[in-house]
């Protein structure tokens, strides 16, 4: 069985169908991505699969267990997480604790055991800063955790984003394009990340991109949105030369 | 000589306004919202503490701390009944709701206790202090909710910056969408907002009464005021902007009434806070609001 098992997810904003039918199975470990033009309702698949947006029909689940209708909070629980297009850091929080934030789920103790500083306090925060690190360090991140996040130079806010969305402990990863505003050799260097995240976290990544020598260097496999509806998908490099795929991104 | 003691009542004074604005503005920084109940929250306390120790008989550290516990459960059903169901309305609507929350308070406290004032029995016994050879006396009161303030607000700052509870209230105060998709339930920190600030009215309010011993339901409204204005003074949103803004209001209040005029101590305090915002709008430690554009 697929990790994620997209069945039939649309949603209408009024008359507008922002997404329409759409099919998805992601197995685990897969790098997939999801591509098409502007407007095509990228983002708001992303949106649909962390609960910001419910569902007008269909269903999705995660390892067997159906997951539309749940909370944000809810659905980070069970093992989603995403970055955002446009960068959302806590930026005034230092680089250390937007990644404890991630880990604020993993870790049990009262806010009572807070005020009064009980042991079970010490321990447990002790034990967060020590894997904060240890993912910061996947990111080569841990020469600024006590940085302020905003004053991190733009690509490394991009790798923050996703190392803060690793410590929520995910299943499934979701990346909106991580690309974004990136000169060739920053996109290089975060095709390495997003491959080595996959393979030293084995983790499933559903990644949403523009950039196609990412796309094309990365993904194993693609599905293709045009006007909400999916107009392709399968193995990469034959998706890539649909020529439907191909007509819809240059036109006639 | 005279200006020692005024200065330390005024800081005094100051410490429990910045114990109510730091309620506001913990709120406002989580919650996106004026809480114009929250000065009321203080009165109820202030009687809750008033019939458990005057009326029933209590042991007044007992008292004050079924004082706080109810204000805490106050400060979240407040919350959970008036505001919660108005998460997605404009803030217009949550603003009025809350001054509708402060009459119904005022009111409830008038039909159970009276219009009449209650005289509330001080908690601190401890001596005035002399300093300068008698020339300046500090009550005990002013002692003690010094000491208080300084430790609460220690304990709250160790508290935001330094524990999973504090870090969730931070990063829901700068994206609370952001903050719910890394998983943390934001209802659960709003309501914990609500709580602590509660907590801090219902200590402010033991504090506030056992300095000025009139009790009647009305006591929490211009203080509430003056520690909104703090807050305001401060930088709305800002927790260490709450308690500067706080004793600043205190000192400011305490020596205009003292060399200026007393009838015209609101008016200079409110004066200083249209200057502050003319010069800073954000208020003293305000965050920058620059859009990049």
């Amino acid at each position: 069985m697929a990790l994620l098992e997209v069945k039939n997810l649309g949603i209408s904003f009024g008359g507008l169908r922002a997404v329409d039918g759409l099919n998805l199975q992601i197995e685990k470990g897969t790098l997939y991505g999801l591509i098409g033009p502007n407007g095509a309702g990228k983002t708001t698949v992303f949106n649909l699969l962390t609960g910001v947006y419910k569902p007008t029909i269909g269903t999705f689940a995660l390892d067997g267990e159906v997951l539309n209708g749940k909370s944000q909070a809810q659905i980070n629980h069970k093992g989603i997480a995403r970055t955002f297009q446009n960068i959302r850091l806590f930026s005034k929080m230092s680089v250390l604790d937007n990644v404890k934030v991630g880990l604020h789920n993993n870790c049990k103790y009262s806010a009572f055991a807070g005020v009064f500083r009980l042991p079970s306090y010490f321990k447990q925060e002790k034990a967060m800063n020590k894997e904060a690190m240890e993912i910061l360090k996947v990111f080569d991140l841990d020469k600024e955790a006590s940085v302020t996040a905003e004053n991190l130079p733009y690509g490394k806010q991009r790798k923050l984003e996703i190392a803060r969305a690793l410590a929520t402990h995910p299943k499934l990863l979701l990346l909106d394009e991580p690309a974004a505003g990136m000169n060739p050799n920053e996109t290089e260097e975060l095709m390495q990340t997003i491959r080595f995240v996959r393979d030293e976290f084995d983790m499933t990544i559903l990644l949403i991109e523009h950039d196609m020598r990412l796309v094309s260097g990365i993904c194993e496999q693609l599905t293709v949105l045009n006007f909400g509806m999916e107009l392709a998908k399968g193995e990469t490099s034959a998706v890539l030369n649909n020529p439907e795929v191909i007509t819809a991104y240059l036109g006639e | 000589m005279e200006f020692i003691s005024y200065l330390v009542n005024g800081i005094s004074l100051g410490s429990i306004y910045a114990l109510i604005a730091l309620g506001y503005t913990m709120v406002y920084g989580i919650a996106k919202m004026l809480n114009f109940a929250h000065g009321d929250v203080i009165m109820i306390g202030g009687y809750v503490v008033f019939t458990a120790m005057t009326t029933m008989g209590l042991n007044p550290w007992l008292s004050i701390l079924i004082g706080i516990v109810f204000c805490t459960l106050l400060g979240v059903v407040i919350e959970k009944v008036a505001y919660k169901p108005l998460r997605s309305a404009t803030s217009l609507a949550v603003l009025i709701t809350a001054i509708g929350v402060s009459y119904f308070l005022q009111n409830l406290a008038l039909i159970i206790f009276g219009a009449g004032g209650k005289t509330f029995t001080s908690v601190v016994n401890i001596e005035p202090v002399s300093l300068f050879g008698g020339q300046v006396t500090i009550s005990g009161e002013t002692i003690v909710t010094i000491l208080v303030s300084v430790v609460l607000m220690v304990v709250l700052t160790l508290f935001v910056n330094r524990t999973k509870p504090g870090r969730a209230m931070l990063a829901v105060s700068e994206d609370k969408g952001a903050a719910q998709l890394m998983g943390v339930n934001v209802n659960r920190t709003i309501s914990l907002t609500f709580a602590i600030g509660s907590a801090l009215a219902a200590i402010a309010g033991v504090l506030m009464c056992s300095t000025f011993p009139s009790l009647t339901p009305y006591i929490g409204a211009m203080p509430g005021i003056r520690a909104f204005v703090a807050a305001v003074f401060g930088g709305i949103g800002s927790i260490p902007g709450a308690m500067i803004g706080g004793v600043l209001i205190g000192i400011i209040e305490n020596l205009s009434k003292a060399y200026i005029s007393s009838q015209m101590s609101d008016a200079i305090v409110f004066a200083v806070l249209i200057i502050v915002l003319l010069v800073k709008p954000t208020g003293i430690m305000g965050k920058k609001i620059a859009e990049k554009v």
